[in-house]
């Protein structure tokens, strides 16, 4: 199976108009002409998935993912009910759903799938793919859009879906839901009278057509909050799809972009842009954030620890820190010694003391024992086991164990190896008691697939504050 | 005819999970219960309703959203099934609902007499949102009585809470002219949150109470804070503070239910009573009545 890849890219508008009432507006019909230029598009790429992140579909527990195969409603819009219903029947790529939630999950983030009768599919979602999909010949996904994450949980969502886009070899299109502007009129208004709400807004919004015009994707995504707060009605519906489209096209500056169309709806900004991934040469690379390959758990919305289950410890230090507990518990972490045969990688979190990541001796792979740590900032998904005083803490020994099995995999996957050559396990718990059924559990979705041996042991401590800790040992001959 | 009255307003919030943890026959998931402090408010609150007669409920939820103008559901009945976009796991409900249309475009009409954009919504393929439904059967769950529902303007979100204030004010205003014009007994709902700061994570089990707490102090002050406005009767210092409110507790009243509650209840100065307070995965929530039947002249 070849890598899979993203096919093209586009930036849709969400409101009902374009399906529901094209005739009654110049501009809505030629919104409307442009998404079938864009159906048209997606089907002379032979795309076998459309991904869709809508800003219509809310969230709170993370990011939810679509997972019913064929969810049936009929739609009415909150605002604009008296334009008509959308009887919606789609095509949801269910598998690839769960494998999309399941590397969510790989990569730190919190996420869940849905898959229940009449769940209320959101009007952004339901207008792109009536419209991009029109006999929903081409299987689907669809994400939520969390109220709560900022950049870096938007972007490994994107890069969680690029995990299974290419392990897949799938052929994707990737969608955003949303406004440019979306202040609307806040009074009704005769179709005949439709304009952007504003000049700024119009000149926000020529701004962002400008780059994407230009390819220039990760640009916007560099100006996103800038955007938000020019133009966008605060709250929910942030202009947080640029940080996931610009991930899904790895965050690039010089894709050949195209804009089919551009007209207020009730005053908001709509758009249809197709972005593809042929380079166009036209872009520098300007990409001053951190490129996050997983999520630390770093919300910060009130910019205090809870002490609830959340994934991480907002009491964990920085990244320029050196300890999981602060205080001066842990030990120093050291470069990677780099003897013949070793194998070190950035992706993995440094050692705890003179040694690599790994060792290949022949054809064998020798891993030095891996924790959850995550590398970069040294936090620990699931929290640690103690606090800076030492005093215990709650924690997560099922996203511990889903981190230890990244750090492996990133490890292995340096080496040149993959998962399924790993032949011999020995696992090292704190906790045996407490911990044994849920670390288990995550062997049994992870490493238990591939069917290594393994040796589960209790010990009484492990040098940074974790509860879980693996021995590995690959076999690289066929 | 006689005057219209409003015969209690009550702040009635619509978490899911208390319907949920209730395991009534309308919703499919089971619980194992859950957020007894707040199902036992509610069954306070009702018990003070039991013996009051009224003819309809007025109620404003911040799940109808709406961004262009005040919205009224305009159809007399509306069935169906509501799953909870955010927390399907927990509300899939099949609601049965009368609406009292006459009432609701009296207010309606009334509002659009004082300069408000206001709409009827008469398509029969909406979809009730799940803040009413969840309000609806917590206050009622026999549903016995016709509902007037008014949708929330996000005027909070597009200017800010003063000017959201003073449009709920304004509708709240109208809203008690439409009631007392149309010579019924009214109960008027909230349906909204306190401090509305959730968590992002879920236990595995939704129900488990030794993970439910406030998120923060902070919230716990704030929502104390006005519970003891309540409490005391000085809805007025409610509203003064609403903006500082809104804000830092990232409180719920950003949709206007509660300043317009306030409002149609012409801003009382009796004391309220409160049923329950609880936080439900993270956010505080409290049931509180205010009982103008027992302060005729003080309202409507």
């Amino acid at each position: 199976m070849s890598d899979g890849e993203v096919v093209a890219s586009f930036v849709v508008p969400v409101h009902p108009h374009t399906v529901l009432a094209p005739d009654q507006n110049p501009g809505w019909q030629r919104l409307r002409n442009a998404y079938d230029q864009a159906a048209k598009t997606i089907q002379d790429v032979d795309a076998d998935l459309i991904i869709v992140y809508s800003t219509t579909w809310p969230s709170i527990i993370g990011h939810q993912i679509q997972a019913d195969p064929n969810p049936e409603w009929v739609m009415v819009d909150h605002d604009f009910h008296d334009l008509g219903s959308i009887h919606y029947s789609l095509n949801i790529d269910a598998d690839f759903a769960h494998a999309w939630n399941e590397a969510n999950h790989q990569r730190g983030l919190q996420s869940r799938c849905v898959n229940y009768k009449g769940f209320p599919i959101d009007v952004g979602s339901v207008v792109a793919l009536t419209l991009l999909n029109p006999d929903q010949r081409i299987p689907a996904v669809i994400v939520s859009s969390n109220m709560y994450a900022n950049r870096s949980e938007t972007t490994v969502l994107a890069k969680a879906c690029l995990d299974v886009v290419k392990a897949q070899g799938r052929r994707a299109v990737a969608v955003t839901a949303m406004s440019l502007s979306n202040r609307m009129f806040t009074d009704f208004i005769e179709p005949e009278a439709d304009a952007i709400h504003s000049l700024k807004d119009d000149e926000w919004n020529q701004k962002i057509l400008e780059f994407l015009e230009e390819g220039r994707l990760e640009d916007v995504g560099q100006l996103s909050r800038t955007i938000h707060q020019q133009i966008r009605v605060q709250k929910v519906v942030a202009f947080k799809p640029m940080w996931w489209l610009s991930a899904m096209n790895g965050n690039r500056n010089d894709l050949t972009g195209s804009v089919l169309a551009y007209e207020p709806i009730h005053g908001a900004g709509g758009a249809v842009v197709a972005l593809d991934p042929t380079p166009s040469g036209a872009g520098d690379k300007e990409y001053d954030e951190d490129d996050v390959e997983h999520y630390q758990g770093d919300r910060g919305v009130l910019d205090q620890a809870t002490d609830n289950d959340e994934t991480t410890d907002a009491s964990i230090p920085a990244p320029e820190a050196a300890s999981t507990s602060g205080k001066g518990l842990d030990p120093a972490l050291w470069d990677p010694t780099n003897a013949e045969g070793s194998v070190n990688t950035d992706a993995a979190p440094k050692p705890v003391g003179a040694y690599p990541h790994a060792r290949r001796v022949g054809d064998m792979l020798y891993l030095s024992g891996v924790g959850p740590r995550q590398p970069g900032t040294n936090a620990i998904p699931g929290g640690p086991i103690h606090d800076a005083e030492g005093t215990p803490l709650d924690y997560d020994v099922k996203a511990q164990t889903h981190a230890v099995v990244a750090n492996i995999q990133r490890i292995v996957e340096e080496a040149g190896a993959r998962m399924d050559q790993i032949v011999d396990v020995t696992t090292f718990l704190i906790d045996m008691k407490r911990d044994f059924s849920g670390y288990n559990e995550v062997w049994a979705e992870t490493l238990g697939r591939y069917g290594p041996t393994r040796t589960t042991l209790a010990i009484d401590a492990l040098p940074t504050p974790i509860a879980v800790e693996m021995k590995v040992i690959v076999h690289l001959g066929e | 005819m006689a005057k219209g009255t409003i015969v209690a307003g009550c702040l009635a919030p619509h978490p899911p999970h208390l319907v949920y943890a209730e395991n009534p026959p309308q919703n499919e998931p089971v619980a194992e219960g859950g957020w007894e402090q707040l199902r036992w408010g509610y069954e306070r609150l009702r018990a003070s309703m039991a013996d009051l007669d009224y003819d309809a409920i007025v109620v404003l939820s911040p799940h109808w959203q709406t961004y262009v103008g005040t919205h009224f559901l305009g159809l007399p009945h509306f069935e169906g099934l509501s799953v909870d976009p955010i927390f399907p796991n927990l509300f899939r409900y099949h609601y049965d609902m009368k609406v009292d249309v006459d009432l609701a475009k009296a207010i309606h009409d009334e509002a659009e007499a004082a300069g408000m954009p206001v709409k009827m919504m008469e398509n029969p393929d909406f979809r009730v949102d799940y803040g009413t439904i969840t309000t609806g059967h917590l206050f009622n769950p026999e549903w016995d009585k016709p509902l007037v529902v008014i949708s929330s303007n996000r005027s909070t979100a597009y200017y800010s809470v003063e000017v959201m204030q003073e449009m709920m004010m304004e509708l709240g205003r109208v809203t008690r002219r439409a009631i007392e014009a149309s010579g019924k007994r009214v109960v008027v709902l909230a349906s909204n949150s306190l401090s509305h700061r959730h968590f992002t994570t879920e236990s595995d089990m939704p129900e488990d109470m030794s993970k439910e707490h406030i998120t923060s102090h902070a919230m716990h002050l704030w929502d104390m804070r006005m519970i003891e406005y309540m409490r005391s009767g000085q809805a007025q210092r409610i509203l003064d503070e609403m903006p500082e409110f809104t804000e830092q507790a990232i409180a719920e009243s950003d949709g206007g239910g509660l300043s317009w509650l306030l409002s149609t209840l012409d801003v009382p100065s009796y004391p309220a009573i409160l049923h329950g307070y609880g936080t439900i995965i993270g956010t505080g929530n409290a049931v509180v009545e205010w009982p103008c039947y027992a302060h005729e002249g003080a309202s409507a």
